[in-house]
């Protein structure tokens, strides 16, 4: 952990800002296990809900090595590269 | 009593949390594993604790965790032996040289530490604790131990690591908001992504830098400095200071980096202005005086360009200011068309011993001694001026007249804006090759050969710049014959000598809208 100090006036909080959110299922959903215990069985029930509202929505599937560490950037380029939004699974 | 020294909560090496004071007489023992002399002390401390641990509490504090446990084995050690790994304990308790011998007699006046290991003084304090406790003297054959170690240096004093204690002590001076930035990000990329750069790399700004960086000055780290457009946020000497480490100035370069923070913040310069405009202007420093030597910045060869590390963080520090500070940005408050690197840095020192002139601050009324910096905001530049035939005065002096006849546009002339004429030291070798060339007489020279008629001004097929076809149409033949020179007053033309000695290639920075309705050029004294 490196602790650096803020530079700024301080009048907008410090943090990472999320991905503007799509407003709409399309596209290549990726769903992605980050190998926790039974993260399979969430993913397994939101693919088959996804496959049976959105018939035109593909669903690619990925995991992660282990989730004790950081996505691989090779994983994430790929993710990226395929798919239009991603759902990450946590689980346990 | 017991609180003479600070108090502390350290675990023993069973895990136990142990507190000072305890009530009872103490000693404390400050030690490191890998120094000799502490492990001369070590056995010497378990006698003690041996001979009055039921009636006094005998603690050694370590300076590293593994190294405890070392030496509790290599001793063979009984007594408590507490975990000062963080070092605060030690930082507080103020010491040089470990070991560092505190008695804290339960009843007794506070007695300076013996630091190190003086044979002569420990039996002398042995005798005095046994007295105090009025309990058996220690076993401790002193005969057999030297006379003198020296001890060693305490780790707590470790260049890497006291900086770093200062900050995270109670007392730090640091108010910042601190961000914790995860080891799994790169802390550069997250300085990239939280806006905090100009673009380029900047130094993470942490605790033990910005401490350091404070050390540069001897003022509060809470003094309000300015307050800075165009967000009007108060500028504190630490909040600049987080800034200059940014930027990768040196702590004597702070002063410096303040005054140009106060110089550019006053209504008179107008930051928020020369921020906003679509001009383009910046600020461009001109540092004068003796801390320009002192700090080694640079004022010959490449004097305005890159390679000098005062020069380029000076500049780069205030538009760091500017930007995190003050907020403004390309594409929010800043709304430059074309914008100018001087956007990055722009700081360069007067060669005063080359000039033979007054150097710009005591024409500006500072003491020759005093070291200033000159705030002048700047739409464009180092512009060349390149003249290497001519060899009589007023033709090097006409030479820069007609170089500067092309700031803005050549055809405009009559202008109330700034410029800033750095003069090469060939140029003014020249200059002054028959004697004395004052500055009155090259300001007069540069009116006098960029003096055209009026009617060259009036917008045409060529430009349609200038004076309006109808409004000329009112003025005499007279009026449009008139001489007018480029500049509207001999005041704006301001003129500074730096530059390698080999080659005669000056240099002109040109203005934006000076005086009241823009922006003036600003002198601060450096508090130094």
């Amino acid at each position: 952990m490196t602790t650096i100090l803020d530079p700024t006036d301080e009048r907008v909080p410090v943090a990472r800002q999320i991905t503007p959110r799509t407003g709409n299922i399309s596209g290549v959903i990726g769903l992605l296990d980050i190998s926790k215990p039974r993260g399979s069985v969430l993913l397994d029930e939101l693919e088959r809900l996804l496959a049976a509202r959105y018939p035109d929505v593909e669903t690619r599937r990925y995991a992660k090595p282990t989730f004790a560490k950081p996505c691989p950037s090779d994983l994430r380029l790929q993710i990226k590269s395929e798919c239009t939004v991603l759902v990450e699974a946590l689980a346990d | 009593m017991t609180a003479t020294r600070p108090a502390f909560s350290l675990r023993d090496l069973a895990g136990a949390a142990r507190a000072f004071p305890t009530g009872r007489s103490s000693l404390i023992c400050f030690v490191k594993e890998d120094c000799n002399t502490c492990n001369l002390a070590a056995p010497v401390l378990e006698a003690f604790h041996r001979a009055w641990g039921d009636v006094a509490d005998i603690w050694m504090l370590g300076q590293t965790a593994d190294g405890n446990a070392i030496l509790r084995d290599r001793h063979g050690l009984t007594l408590p032996i507490l975990d000062d790994g963080a070092l605060q304990t030690s930082l507080a308790w103020g010491f040089d040289i470990v070991p560092a011998v505190f008695w804290i007699a339960a009843d007794g006046a506070p007695q300076p530490p013996l630091e190190g290991f003086s044979r002569q003084e420990w039996e002398t304090l042995a005798k005095k604790i046994s007295q105090d406790l009025q309990a058996p003297p220690a076993a401790v054959a002193w005969a057999d131990l030297p006379e003198w170690r020296p001890g060693c240096g305490s780790k707590h004093l470790d260049p890497e690591i006291h900086d770093r204690l200062l900050a995270e002590a109670a007392g730090s001076p640091i108010r910042a908001r601190r961000i914790e930035i995860a080891p799994a990000d790169d802390i550069d990329e997250f300085m990239f992504d939280q806006g905090f750069s100009d673009g380029l790399p900047v130094v993470p700004p942490t605790p033990e830098r910005v401490l350091r960086m404070l050390s540069g000055v001897r003022r509060d780290p809470q003094d309000i400095v300015a307050v800075v457009p165009p967000n009007m946020a108060p500028a504190t000497v630490e909040k600049i200071a987080i800034n200059a480490v940014m930027a990768g100035c040196r702590p004597e370069y702070l002063p410096v980096v303040i005054a140009a923070v106060e110089a550019v913040c006053t209504d008179e310069f107008n930051m928020h202005g020369v921020t906003a405009t679509t001009m383009g202007a910046s600020p461009v420093l001109v540092i004068n005086g003796p801390i320009r030597q002192r700090i080694g910045m640079n004022m010959k060869l490449a004097a305005l360009g890159n390679g000098n590390r005062a020069n380029a963080t000076i500049g780069r520090a205030l538009r760091l200011v500017i930007r995190n500070l003050g907020g403004a940005r390309p594409g929010g408050v800043d709304r430059s068309t074309m914008s100018s690197p001087m956007k990055f840095t722009m700081c360069f020192a007067e060669w005063e011993e080359g000039s033979p002139w007054d150097p710009l601050h005591v024409e500006r009324g500072f003491q020759r001694e005093d070291s200033v910096v000159t705030a002048f905001a700047m739409t464009s530049g180092p512009v060349q001026i390149v003249d290497q035939e001519s060899r009589k005065p007023d033709q090097m002096g006409g030479t820069l007249g007609l170089g500067l006849e092309a700031m803005f546009l050549s055809k405009i002339h009559r202008m109330p804006v700034d410029a800033l004429l750095v003069v090469c030291p060939e140029h003014v070798r020249t200059l002054t090759s028959d004697g004395g060339y004052s500055k009155a007489r090259l300001r007069d020279r540069i009116q006098a050969v960029t003096s055209r008629p009026l009617r060259e001004m009036v917008s045409n097929e060529v430009s349609g710049a200038g004076i309006p076809v109808a409004s000329a149409a009112k003025m005499t033949e007279a009026m449009l014959a008139s001489p007018a020179p480029k500049f509207a007053d001999t005041k704006f033309i301001h003129i500074v000598v730096a530059g390698s000695e080999a080659g005669k290639f000056s240099a002109a920075f040109h203005g934006w809208v000076t005086g009241a309705a823009g922006s003036a050029v600003v002198s601060r004294k450096i508090d130094c």
